[in-house]
């Protein structure tokens, strides 16, 4: 009897484990690419950045590489300019979000579910444009428009209206920095914030109407409420995306004009490591950028985790029961 | 409140959704628009409630024309298939969202709110979300939503179709007593017609976008004046036979292959009237099977129902629905008598679908 429970208690978890195989097969192939792509070059990064691996020095035998300790995080943190990158960084982050990413895309998410649907269709789809364009094309077209007279198209219509003529993205750099930026980062919260207001119940909305509020009113109390996870899930992970972006401002101002006037973290990291304008790549150093960011987001993503409470935010589905 | 509605269209696009509907509804009275899904009765609801605006015609509730009135001025309560609570607030908030929308102090919202969900028997639920309330609590927190304002005017959107069959039989109950004792105007939309007929006063029965009838639950069942309100209300609904009715000797004779009915002079004289087939109709409850019977037919199939069995007989190419107690046992292929109650027998005019009995 014993015996017989012993092979079907065997057998049993035999079966648990083949099933747990195919389970480990699918994920496989997922799992193998973070592992070759991300795992790996993070672990590579974070050896980097103990080392003085330069161009002068430069070998690709990892056992080759001068071990240096701290030393680059030392230098960093004595460096005159690494201060005002990271604020510059805090603020580039800080007005993109607030501004494009989570209130433009909102407001633009609640007018166009607000009007006839085919309108609002190709309003989003506008505002898709800046996502779906090549940076590098999408640059371009901004800084044609915004080039130094006689080449820039507005200071072309200035010139023959009689007004003065700019260069405006040397004067005002930063509020190009930003709103090239969010004219991207908009289109993102506005699909996210858009599906979830196309998502609340028909029912729900015109309840609203019906028990006596206006639609500002319903957006206040029963929309805002009711999107209240994708908010603050657009806030959070464009908050961490927009702390790695770079390509545009790279593209835009190369961090300048000036002396890192418009310099950010990840950018900083970029041109220490790959694109020293003394031509000396450094690579160790760099890296120890690149670590501190991947510190700060992991930082941040923790904070926000805790602070707005995801896990109760996605609660399990009740069944419905009668 | 009176409501008049005056040749309301409401077309989506090339889309249909009401046509020419005129209704008037007095003061206190409790109408339901009874239709199949698509009718329109949906349509016309939130019509009224202001959520869609006329394509053409009018509504008035009272003296004032509603057309253009946004939803939350028309002073309407309305209650929603699927609850429609708003589930990141509490009972309490839920209910005492239209009196906060109204600026009512919070003393008061609070009294209100309380004597509401006293009346629903909802008082010791205000703490919980919708999301902790089985389907019937939904539904009266819904209901109390819908009273707290004091309306003039209650919808009812199909608010039973998600309860149980039991539930819904208590709460068909509750509503029905609640609206007399509130004397509120309401209307009621539903697709089952032993709701309508059970609690309206009077049926608005709705097909394609457009009015059949508008009539009292009685009238409907007694004297339909189409054949699509003849069959639609009634459960089990109504049989129809394709007869030629003539007059011989001062007698009038309904005939069918297999079948022949004597009629009384009082139905079988309009009959006779119109020339060719005409569409005879006869409820089953008005057919017994008897050895008295004149029509012979077999048992097709038994279906019972616990309290009486329905019979599908044929007869010939026809076949009858036919109630019949349970004593007998019937079976299948059992070779019976009909015996029509010729008293009770409807005519329709097979190309109008319009009764040959009764005037429209």
């Amino acid at each position: 009897m014993s015996q017989r429970l012993d092979k079907r208690e065997a057998r049993s978890r035999s079966n648990a484990l083949r099933a747990h195989l195919s389970a480990y097969g699918f994920l496989a192939p997922a799992g193998i690419l973070v592992l070759i792509f991300f795992m790996i070059p993070v672990a590579i990064i974070l050896y980097l950045s103990v080392t003085n691996l330069a161009s002068s020095n430069f070998t690709s035998d990892l056992t080759k590489m001068e071990f240096i300790g701290l030393k680059n995080y030392r230098t960093l943190l004595n460096d005159q300019f690494a201060r005002k990158i990271f604020f510059n960084t805090i603020f580039y982050v800080l007005f993109t979000l607030s501004i494009f990413n989570v209130s433009l895309a909102l407001i633009v998410s609640l007018l166009t579910t607000h009007i006839d649907r085919g309108a609002g269709f190709v309003f989003r789809a506008l505002w898709i444009l800046p996502r779906i364009t090549s940076p590098v094309v999408y640059i371009l077209i901004w800084k044609r428009m915004m080039a130094e007279a006689p080449f820039g198209i507005i200071n072309q219509f200035n010139n023959w209206m009689g007004l003065p003529t700019y260069n405006y993205i040397a004067t005002n750099p930063w509020v190009f920095v930003v709103v090239v930026n969010g004219f991207i980062g908009l289109s993102f919260g506005m699909i996210i914030f858009t599906s979830a207001i196309e998502s609340i119940p028909k029912d729900l909305l015109n309840a609203s109407l019906v028990d006596g509020s206006s639609k500002l009113q319903r957006i206040r109390y029963v929309i805002m409420p009711l999107i209240r996870w994708p908010l603050l899930f657009v806030f959070t992970y464009q908050t961490l995306s927009l702390l790695t972006s770079f390509v545009e401002i790279q593209l835009l101002t190369d961090g300048g004009p000036g002396l890192y006037r418009t310099e950010v973290w990840s950018l900083t990291a970029y041109h220490r490591a790959l694109s020293n304008y003394f031509g000396n790549a450094q690579w160790g150093y760099g890296s120890a950028f690149a670590v501190l960011l991947v510190l700060i987001g992991v930082v941040l993503a923790v904070i926000y985790m805790r602070v707005f409470r995801f896990d109760e935010l996605v609660a399990e589905p009740r069944v419905e029961t009668l | 409140m009176k409501v008049t509605i005056d040749n309301l269209s409401k077309k989506f696009g090339d889309v249909v959704g009401v046509e020419n509907l005129t209704l008037h509804i007095d003061d206190g009275e409790f109408v339901a628009f009874l239709g199949p899904s698509g009718c329109g009765k949906t349509t016309t609801l939130l019509t009224l409630a202001g959520i869609y605006k006329p394509t053409d015609g009018t509504i008035t509730f009272g003296e004032r024309v509603v057309n253009q009135v946004q939803p939350k001025d028309r002073n309407i309560g309305m209650v929603f298939q699927s609850y429609a609570l708003y589930p990141h607030m509490t009972v309490f908030q839920n209910i005492a969202y239209p009196l906060k929308l109204k600026k009512v102090s919070k003393a008061d919202q609070h009294d209100r709110v309380r004597q509401v969900a006293n009346v629903m028997g909802i008082g010791n639920l205000l703490d919980r979300r919708p999301g902790q309330l089985s389907g019937g609590q939904q539904q009266r927190v819904a209901l109390g939503r819908a009273l707290v304002k004091e309306p003039d005017i209650l919808l009812f959107d199909e608010p039973l179709s998600n309860l149980d069959a039991r539930l819904r039989l208590t709460m068909r109950g509750e509503i029905k007593h609640l609206q007399k004792n509130l004397g509120i105007t309401s209307i009621y939309v539903t697709h089952d017609q032993v709701e309508a007929m059970t609690m309206a006063d009077r049926i608005a029965v709705m097909s394609g976008g457009r009015l059949q009838a508008f009539d009292s639950p009685d009238e409907l069942y007694n004297r339909p004046k189409t054949q699509f309100v003849a069959g639609f209300v009634g459960n089990p609904p109504m049989n129809f036979v394709t007869v030629e009715v003539a007059q011989a000797n001062g007698r009038y004779v309904a005939q069918a292959e297999s079948l022949r009915l004597e009629l009384g002079a009082e139905r079988g004289e309009p009959a006779a009237r119109s020339a060719g087939a005409v569409v005879l109709g006869m409820r089953p409850e008005d057919i017994q099977i008897s050895d008295e019977g004149d029509v012979a037919g077999e048992i097709f199939i038994v279906e019972p129902l616990g309290r009486e069995d329905l019979i599908d007989v044929r007869v010939g190419p026809h076949s009858f629905i036919v109630l019949a107690n349970t004593e007998t046992q019937y079976r299948s292929g059992d070779p019976v008598k009909l015996k029509f109650d010729t008293g009770q027998v409807q005519f329709f005019d097979p190309a109008t679908e319009s009764s040959l009995l009764w005037q429209q």
